[in-house]
């Protein structure tokens, strides 16, 4: 009896329960295009209307559109540089998760590297002035008042 | 190193740092800046919302300044948009032409009738695809387009009354004034 109401309850939901993929649109991948190349693609892809989901995962209508034009694209023997060079061309950088070196991403790319290499300075400045701390260089009258100090304590040895 | 120097430059980089923030925050990351500035405008020769055995294509349109508005009647601020593109037609002093993105031919000329048209001819782009020539990601969106037929200006999103007025208008005077 339990057993029955678990499989009706399973069928329920799974009758109700939408299909994941039904934004997805079908392909034919058994001739020129490569099913693995096409997915990879899409997936290093940026949408730009939902802005951190890739073109692979997104269901907004705009994405829809771009991967049928990359499927095309490939359709018609573009290679991956020549697809990526198409988006740019029309969406700008924005379009890929990997921005490209150039001038105004330095900031973006050595940056962290910049400020790693500011923190190891200011880190070796600091041990070094501990260091320093720790171990003073007394200063001639300071040298003088020790000595008298030791020498009224009888040699300042065996005493403690 | 003195002592006002040790404590300033922490104070110092904790401004610079709150200044780079705060202009953060005030970016909208949904105005993606747009590669086609300076571009000359993508090619398109497609029917008209109006009469589809006709064709407005980018060529004709060489020699004077124009406007590009992107729009589909699904497309809500669109909708609010629209009472401002009338007042910009009104003012005669630029020409406004549609890319109707995705829509529905029966519903754009339906909307066109009820809340009045702006436009002096508008392009059926029934699949989107002269929209990703344009970059389209968002409706609605505006081009501005000088007499050589290059892309001067995008504008994202619904213009408003300040948008035309300290934006619009200015840039199209001066490609105006650009012989």
């Amino acid at each position: 009896m339990k057993n029955t109401v678990r499989v009706l309850l399973l069928g329920i939901c799974l009758a109700v329960m939408p299909p994941v993929h039904a934004g997805l649109e079908v392909f034919d991948f058994g001739g020129k295009v490569d099913e693995q190349r096409y997915k990879d693609l899409i997936g290093e892809l940026r949408c730009l209307v939902c802005q951190n989901q890739s073109l692979a995962d997104s269901d907004a209508e705009l994405a829809h559109d771009l991967r049928k034009e990359v499927y095309e694209l490939m359709a018609q023997g573009k290679s991956n540089d020549e697809i990526i060079e198409f988006l740019v061309d029309r969406y700008g950088d924005f379009v890929l998760y990997k921005p490209p070196v150039k001038p105004s991403t330095w900031a973006l790319w050595y940056g962290p590297f910049a400020l790693l290499l500011v923190g190891v300075l200011v880190l070796a400045r600091t041990v070094r002035q501990r260091h320093r701390q720790a171990d003073p260089e007394l200063s001639e009258e300071e040298r003088r008042r020790l000595k008298k100090i030791l020498g009224e304590d009888g040699e300042g040895s065996g005493s403690a | 190193m003195p002592a006002f120097v040790r404590y300033l430059a922490p104070l110092l980089a904790f401004l610079a740092l709150a200044a780079l923030l705060y202009k953060g925050l005030s970016l909208d990351p949904h105005k993606v800046p747009s590669p086609l500035i300076d571009k000359p405008a993508p090619a398109f020769s497609l029917p008209l919302l109006k009469d589809p055995g006709k064709t407005l294509s980018a060529d004709e349109l060489r020699g004077k300044v124009w406007l590009l508005n992107v729009w589909a009647t699904w497309c809500v601020s669109c909708r609010a948009e629209h009472p401002v593109l009338m007042q910009l037609a009104a003012s005669g002093k630029v020409p406004v032409y549609g890319l109707n993105y995705k829509d529905k031919r029966e519903a754009a000329l339906r909307w066109l009738q009820r809340y009045g048209n702006p436009y002096t001819a508008n392009a059926f782009d029934a699949d989107g695809r002269v929209g990703i020539d344009w970059g389209v990601y968002g409706t609605p969106e505006t081009f501005i387009i000088d007499k050589e037929g290059v892309i001067r200006h995008k504008h994202i999103g619904p213009i408003t009354p300040e948008v035309l007025r300290s934006e619009i208008y200015p840039i199209v005077e001066k490609l105006e004034r650009a012989g």
